[in-house]
């Protein structure tokens, strides 16, 4: 990216409105660089925030700057100059440079399946076009209050402003854009939007012992699948859910999309209940105990725990080794029992070394050895407590319980990590790897070494990249979630015809 | 489904006058007889009622409207609500069961659905005097529920034809153990159970008090009244929507609109509302970015613990934020003074992640930025009690919140001891509060502990006023409070500088 470190090269009226890939530029004069500044390349409604950005968006939007009156076939063209220019990617680049987000939005993002899922259904609706985007742009202006007819016409924008990421909020009554001219502030409201969990490694920092903060391994990892699994299955057998989609979040977390009809009109009280009855671990820092249940467990509960028992068993005590020389504290915290308690604190403090599971082991030991005062009973519910403590789901419950909040649209690339945020298959969940998700510009790579097969079928970008599978995926499940919603439809319609007849 | 349609006339009786007399007949409605204890209101009165009835029960049943609120700002749990409202109930409202046998049961029952359809005509104007007065009528409505002999209680809900369906025997069998275990049922104790979507139960669910099967839940007879409750605030929800629909056209001469409107006023009595003369404290200059270390001694618990967890780990989360601003804004700190502090506090961070991750949701707090509304209102008042107590608690890694409600008791006691509350009387009967869930009393108690110098001086001269020294129910009141007490002596206070004052 040559143009984006000379900023200060002074703006001059050139005639060259042909090329659009900036490293043609290289080989060129230095009056090139200086171009046409004064075109009115950039959308109106964003302020021009640093020179830098401003210089860049200059040069690249060229052809959009053309196109911008006009239509649909603008693109195509557009598309089709893209092709043979092969995308060079330095180490240099980042994954929010221009080109290479332009590049990521005209040849890789899945526009139609995603206008699909939200749209439910082929034709153009109001479940699409009343629907709020917001961009998060290059200079990290935050707009909000988007919504467009067509998966085309996002297409367009996203080309055009290049947003770092989009996120995706509720269907309103009327179109977002029209907001400010209603008479009536009550005439906007949001009406359905999936109900959405956020499942973050940073709710997890208390107990993960092998990373903190932003970075995450595969030892880690095996939280967010054990809160898969347990959240998902909740949601598919408690309340019958079948339409729900998990997404990577891109660097240490995950997203789920629960997409049924039912879902999606749910008010916020609804929200509020589904989140309470999924949330467990209560209390801050100072709180103590974190999990206090009722006994029987509820069965939601005693299934869960009868998934996590064995995560537990490696995850835990083998990889994460949570009580490790003198954070064996907090464990003996948990326990009930005071002589029990002593009898552990004496052995540990002689070998502080003791690796977890040996210390886990330790208690029904000692118990056993008559160090007991209370019943086995206390003290199996105890462990069943500590072992909910550890592994049990924390969910961003805030995120769940708001109808108008606002999340992260799915194959969006995480600005950090250049990952995509690609769906999860639940049913191989365990086999997921978020370090082998492929990045964006692996992905660019990708197109431009791929050799084509002997097929008269062309092939569209996102085939020829590790992208596929992950795209497939999501089109199964919008064609599953499509052909529920047209049954739906024609049910209702019958039922109207019966009505009809009296 | 359920039946709404029963409170409309019926169109054939409706018309059953020659059309040509109809101008000069006399409305006639039939007298209703009420055969419950209980109502749901479905039905609008229709019969005439003086103009002084009108609005003496209206104002009967405000009454005790108000007290179930400060019932709810107390926190007093269900028993001792109860308890309490029993004799209010029986002065204002009376409302006998059938088994009484008493003479006067009709007109109690008149009194109560008539003075509930005039309330409603007079707090259906904005939306949230409609959604404060259906929370208090479904307060009242649950305690009467509760109080409700079982078999007339049966047959109320009977007659309500709710619908929901019989779990089969073969369903008994197979979720017998599940079923149990959700509704925490005892063992031997045979129960009926019932089948409804879920949504229609959402209170239940949250709470993980009954099984779910593919998005019908299993509730236990007894939990009927969760049900019966969320149908009653669900028809008054609506019901209101249309009353303030209505209202606009309300075919009225100008003795009814008075009467609505002074009850509806005298009704809008706040939440324990801050009021900003709290930011103006006598002697206490201008706080500044630099000042709140000092300052924090006279915090209420839940501030000194935000501040010693910012001080901690430069860092509080958004909620911790979003509560120790607003309070800091409480004691007049200016927004420029507020960004200096957070900047400052937060050591780790750059100043780029500052501004742009920050610096926006502490001018939202203040107004300076936002909606227009934000704006216009100068931002968000700072937090009572009762907001702290009703939020959600803190999850991991968070610290907003009562520390009193929050922290595990054993927690509590080592942080107060902190502070510099070492009576061991005072940490006991603070512990049995707690207990209690009397988080507002523990801590007006600690309150009182550590000022009982200055507490005993203002009383004994008399220069502070029982209303002076009332319950606090206001972080900040805490801290004006703590603040003029423990500067009793600088008489000349207005013209010290507070910063002076705060090196004693």
């Amino acid at each position: 990216m040559p143009h984006s470190i000379s900023p200060e090269s002074t703006p001059g009226e050139d005639s060259s409105q042909t090329v659009s890939q900036p490293n043609t530029l290289k080989a060129e004069s230095p009056d090139v660089n200086m171009s046409d500044a004064p075109s009115p390349a950039v959308v109106p409604e964003i302020k021009e925030d640093t020179a830098k950005v401003n210089l860049e968006e200059l040069f690249d939007d060229d052809d959009d700057d053309e196109e911008f009156p006009s239509s649909a076939p603008a693109i195509k063209s557009e598309v089709e100059s893209s092709q043979p220019m092969p995308i060079q990617i330095s180490s240099r680049s980042t994954y929010s440079d221009p080109e290479i987000m332009r590049a990521f939005y005209q040849r890789l993002f899945p526009f139609r399946p995603l206008f699909q899922w939200l749209n439910h259904s082929p034709q153009p609706s109001n479940d699409f076009a009343h629907r709020e985007f917001a961009f998060t742009l290059p200079n990290d202006a935050y707009l909000r209050y988007q919504s467009f007819p067509t998966a085309d016409l996002l297409r367009k924008q996203c080309i055009q402003l290049l947003p770092s990421r989009f996120e995706i909020g509720p269907v309103y009554s009327t179109n977002p854009r029209d907001r400010k001219t209603l008479r009536k502030a009550s005439a906007f409201r949001p009406i359905a939007k999936e109900l959405v969990f956020d499942i973050d490694m940073t709710d997890y920092d208390d107990i993960r012992t092998c990373c903190t903060g932003a970075s995450i391994c595969h030892k880690c990892w095996a939280f967010i699948t054990m809160a898969i699994k347990v959240v998902d299955v909740a949601l598919r057998d408690d309340f019958g859910f079948k339409h729900i989609m998990w997404v990577y979040s891109g660097r240490r977390g995950a997203h789920a999309w629960v997409c049924d009809k039912r879902a999606r009109e749910m008010d916020d009280s609804k929200r509020r209940a589904i989140a309470g009855y999924l949330e467990l671990l209560k209390g801050g820092d100072k709180g103590g105990k974190k999990v206090n249940v009722r006994r029987p467990l509820h069965p939601h509960l005693d299934r869960s725990l009868n998934i996590l028992k064995d995560h537990f068993q490696t995850s835990i005590l083998y990889e994460q080794d949570p009580w490790s020389s003198e954070k064996s504290a907090h464990l003996l915290q948990l326990l009930p029992d005071a002589s029990l308690k002593a009898a552990l604190q004496k052995k540990w403090d002689s070998a502080p070394s003791r690796p977890s599971h040996m210390k886990w082991a330790d208690i029904d030991t000692a118990a056993k050895s008559g160090a007991l005062s209370k019943s086995s009973k206390d003290l199996l519910e105890a462990k069943q407590d500590i072992v909910l403590e550890y592994t049990y789901p924390r969910l961003d419950a805030e995120v769940s319980k708001k109808l108008n909040h606002l999340l992260k649209s799915p194959f969006v690339v995480h600005p950090g990590t250049g990952r995509v945020c690609v769906p999860i298959d639940t049913r191989k969940v365990e086999e997921f790897d978020p370090l082998e998700v492929p990045t964006v510009t692996q992905l660019l790579t990708e197109i431009d070494e791929w050799q084509g097969e002997d097929t008269d079928k062309k092939l569209a970008d996102w085939e020829k990249t590790s992208l596929k599978p992950y795209v497939d995926f999501f089109r199964g499940f919008v064609a599953g979630l499509l052909k529920d919603e047209k049954s739906g439809v024609k049910r209702e319609r019958d039922d109207g015809a019966e009505a009809m007849e009296f | 489904m359920i039946r709404h349609d029963y409170s409309r006339v019926d169109p054939k009786r409706r018309a059953n006058i020659d059309y040509k007399k109809r101008q000069f007949a006399k409305a006639e409605f039939q007298q209703q007889t009420y055969e419950h204890r209980l109502n749901y209101y479905g039905i609008p009165p229709t019969a005439e009622i003086t103009l002084d009835e009108f609005e003496t029960w209206a104002i009967d049943r405000l009454k005790v409207l108000s007290e179930l609120e400060a019932c709810s700002f107390r926190n007093r749990n269900p028993e001792e609500t109860a308890e309490h409202m029993t004799g209010i109930l029986a002065k204002y409202l009376p409302l006998r069961s059938n088994s009484s046998r008493s003479q006067n049961l009709q007109d109690e029952r008149r009194k109560d659905h008539y003075s509930h359809f005039i309330l409603r005509l007079a707090f259906s104007s904005t939306e949230d005097l409609r959604r404060r007065f259906a929370r208090l009528e479904t307060m009242l409505f649950r305690l009467r529920f509760r109080n409700d002999d079982l078999d007339e209680r049966k047959r109320f809900v009977e007659g309500l034809k709710l619908d929901w369906e019989e779990v089969t025997e073969e369903e008994k069998r197979e979720f017998k153990e599940e079923m149990a275990a959700a509704s925490g049922a005892r063992k031997g104790e045979v129960q009926e159970w019932f089948k409804v979507d879920w949504e229609r139960v959402p209170e239940l669910v949250e709470q993980r008090r009954v099984l779910l099967k593919r998005g019908m839940a299993f509730v236990p007879q007894r939990e009927q009244m969760s049900l019966v409750v969320a149908e009653f605030t669900r028809r008054l929800d609506d019901a209101l929507e249309l009353t303030a629909r209505a209202l606009p056209r309300l075919d009225e001469d100008d003795r009814l609109a008075p009467i609505l409107a002074h009850l509806s006023q005298s009704f809008a009595t706040p939440d324990a509302a801050y009021s900003s003369s709290d930011a103006n404290i006598d002697g206490l200059s201008a706080p500044t970015a630099a000042s709140i270390d000092t300052l924090s001694q006279h915090f209420p618990l839940c501030m000194q613990n935000l501040h010693q967890a910012l001080r901690r780990d430069s860092h509080l989360k958004h909620y911790g934020r979003l509560q120790y601003s607003l309070f800091l804004k409480g004691i007049g700190l200016s927004l420029e003074e507020c960004l200096l502090f957070w900047r400052r506090s937060f050591k780790l961070i750059t100043d780029e992640k500052f501004t742009k991750e920050y610096k926006y949701n502490i001018r939202h707090v203040y107004g300076d930025v936002g909606g227009d509304a934000n704006r216009r209102g100068r931002g968000y008042t700072p937090y009572s009690c009762q907001k702290i107590l009703t939020e959600p608690l803190p999850g991991p890694g968070q610290s907003h919140g009562c520390p009193y409600r929050t922290f595990a008791p054993d927690n509590l006691l080592a942080m107060l001891q902190n502070t510099g509350v070492n009576d061991r009387d005072l940490l006991k009967t603070v512990r049995e509060d707690v207990g209690k869930q009397r988080y507002h009393v523990a801590c007006n108690r600690v309150f009182d502990w550590a000022h009982k110098k200055e507490i005993k001086k203002v009383k004994d001269d008399g220069s502070w006023s029982a209303a002076d020294l009332d319950t606090i129910v206001h972080p900040n009141t805490y801290f004006k409070r703590g603040w003029l007490l423990k500067h009793l002596g600088d008489g000349n206070a207005g013209l010290v500088g507070g910063g002076d004052k705060m090196e004693e």
